[in-house]
């Protein structure tokens, strides 16, 4: 099984330059909103929900996991028309889950990976349909067969990303 | 506290900041019945990603143009020929619409109908998205530089696509008419059934607020019906895809758009809508009656030979049956409105003076006066067919009739006062 549990020193901790932090999410932001547009199937993707995972497991601290959340979600809802804060909540839970998660366990190779995005997205689709049901008044459906085929659509998407993110990572 | 901050400090800062989202929430929902203004957040964020997509976008528009213009030219002669042709056939069909429309317009003027028309646009580009299956909306390249505001419709050569919901500088967000916060006032074409058209979380349109009890096809087009205020009369919005019993008392109506709303690259933005009445200068050639005659379903249903009576008794006037022989008096208004010059006593000078899209009193004029003139008494369709049917003129009995002895017939009028084809009402007035 890909995923091992590890102590606190054994697991690595990385940073982004200052460019790379800015950049990467404003380019999977701009992703998100420009690809649809050419490519219909692509609006099943969420980019900055795999940014914000990838951000989270490579620093590896709470804080830093749930601020980068809060901050790409937000930054996503301010190109939709509804109210500011569905993803930033959705985004902010994911941000901190999965930090908490990278503290914990190794998540660097391909399979927990795909397991650890799976699940994330899940999550921020459940957070996303609580807050704008009950909280925003929109009407949602929960659908299992499209979300787990939205998962696993972004879970081995996330495989790829997570690989060509890897780049920009520097050691702690 | 202090211990059981720094103990739990990750999960203080958590609860913190869902804290203030939620918060921030809760102001925006009760806030968004009122006209808020657009965040400041969102400039920003539209700022910096829309620079980047107005740029691909140019560069893909500007490539494949390069492409297809200068390059890619192959069936170009076969497809030029194909459409001249076309153009043969549109102008043909261009010329019957134009002779409709017109009659239209004078039916306007006479029943006081106001119409919107779209007097100005401005065209865009579509250059990016919400990225959001639940937020349906795009980005279009033009905003309030360029004289866009909220609420504009906006359409493409297909039909509707949504309205201008967020203005910046130079960029525009608009809702789609897919969107389940979007609502559309709608009419069905054929049994003008009307609804309001709304997008569903899953992307669908669907028409609501038609009772169970209607009917509605499938196939059935589906225009604006300008109920709105926001978007003009009669523009199409999609066709009826599938009926199925709803909620309540109501269909479901599903419609598929007219525009393929996934794959949007220029759209029209309506700046200007215009709210005008036809003029009676467009109602220049013909007369109410003569339109309403031709029009309305109780008029022309009547036996053939009895209306000839009616109308050549009651006014003179020469059947409207091309070849036949014209009653005595009939040249003269024939002539009149060959002419297109309509004389100062004729009844437009009165259409204005017709009370709104009252029919009855037209139908009255139609017994022995004036087309509008006679506002008061309101008589139903129904009887107006006695009214004509009660003055027979012997000689018009015969003008109206096919003879087949030419003979018997009345001496023929010279070719200058020979009845133009165009309608002549029953209560035509010899000039």
């Amino acid at each position: 099984m890909p995923i091992t549990y590890t102590s606190q020193e054994q697991v690595e901790v990385y940073r982004f330059s200052a460019p790379a932090a800015v950049l990467i999410p404003l380019t999977a932001l701009f992703l998100q909103a420009f690809l649809p547009l050419r490519l219909h199937f692509f609006s099943i993707f969420d980019l900055p929900l795999l940014v914000v995972i990838f951000f989270a497991v490579a620093r590896r601290s709470q804080v830093s996991g749930l601020l980068t959340g809060a901050a790409i979600g937000l930054l996503q809802d301010s190109l939709t028309h509804h109210p500011i804060g569905v993803y930033g909540i959705a985004k902010t839970v994911v941000g901190f889950g999965a930090s908490s998660l990278g503290v914990k366990l190794d998540v660097e190779n391909l399979g927990a990976r795909v397991l650890v995005t799976l699940f994330f997205y899940v999550v921020h689709e459940f957070v996303y349909f609580l807050v704008a049901r009950g909280l925003v008044g929109l009407t949602l459906e929960w659908s299992w067969s499209h979300e787990l085929g939205s998962a696993f659509a972004n879970a081995i998407l996330a495989a790829i990303v997570f690989t060509l993110l890897d780049r920009f990572k520097l050691r702690a | 506290m202090e211990n059981f901050l720094s103990r739990y400090r990750n999960v203080s800062i958590l609860v913190a900041v869902l804290f203030a989202q939620v918060l921030g929430l809760a102001v925006q929902v009760k806030r968004s019945t009122e006209n808020e203004s657009t965040r400041l957040i969102r400039v920003w964020t539209v700022s910096a990603v829309s620079p980047l997509e107005k740029a691909i976008v140019w560069f893909q528009s500007g490539t494949s143009n390069l492409w297809h213009s200068y390059v890619y030219l192959r069936g170009v002669r076969q497809e030029n020929r194909e459409l001249k042709d076309e153009i043969e056939k549109l102008r043909l069909e261009r010329v019957r619409l134009v002779d409709d429309a017109e009659q239209a317009r004078r039916l306007q003027a006479l029943l006081g109908f106001k119409e919107q028309y779209i007097s100005k646009t401005i065209a865009a580009q579509v250059i990016g998205s919400s990225g959001s299956e639940q937020s349906r909306s795009v980005y279009i390249d033009k905003g309030s530089s360029q004289g866009l505001e909220k609420d504009m419709p906006v359409i493409t050569a297909d039909g509707v696509i949504g309205r201008v919901l967020k203005v910046y500088p130079s960029t525009s967000q608009v809702l789609l008419i897919n969107d389940q916060t979007s609502g559309v006032g709608a009419i069905l074409e054929q049994s003008r059934l009307q609804g309001i058209l709304r997008g569903t979380p899953a992307g669908e349109v669907i028409l609501e607020k038609v009772m169970s009890d209607e009917t509605v096809q499938p196939g059935e087009k589906v225009l604006t019906s300008g109920g709105d205020q926001i978007f003009p009369k009669g523009l199409p919005i999609g066709t009826v895809s599938k009926v199925t019993a709803g909620p309540e008392v109501f269909l479901n109506v599903r419609v598929r758009p007219a525009t393929n709303l996934n794959k949007l690259e220029e759209v029209l933005v309506i700046t200007r809508k215009e709210e005008r009445s036809a003029t009676v200068a467009e109602t220049a050639p013909a007369r109410a009656v003569d339109i309403l005659s031709q029009r309305l379903p109780s008029v022309p249903d009547k036996p053939r030979e009895s209306a000839a009576v009616g109308s050549a008794k009651t006014a003179g006037a020469p059947n409207r049956t091309a070849g036949s022989v014209p009653a005595p008096q009939a040249p003269a208004v024939a002539k009149g409105i060959k002419d297109g010059a309509p004389k100062s006593n004729e009844a437009p000078s009165t259409g204005d003076a017709m009370p709104g899209p009252k029919v009855p009193p037209v139908a009255k004029s139609a017994k022995g006066g004036t087309a509008g003139t006679d506002s008061a008494s309101t008589p139903t369709p129904g009887s107006v067919k006695p009214a004509i049917a009660q003055k027979p003129a012997p000689p018009a009995v015969k003008v109206s009739q096919q003879v087949p002895n030419p003979a018997s017939a009345p001496p023929k009028p010279k070719p200058e006062q020979q009845p133009v084809v165009a309608p002549v009402p029953p209560g035509d007035k010899p000039q």
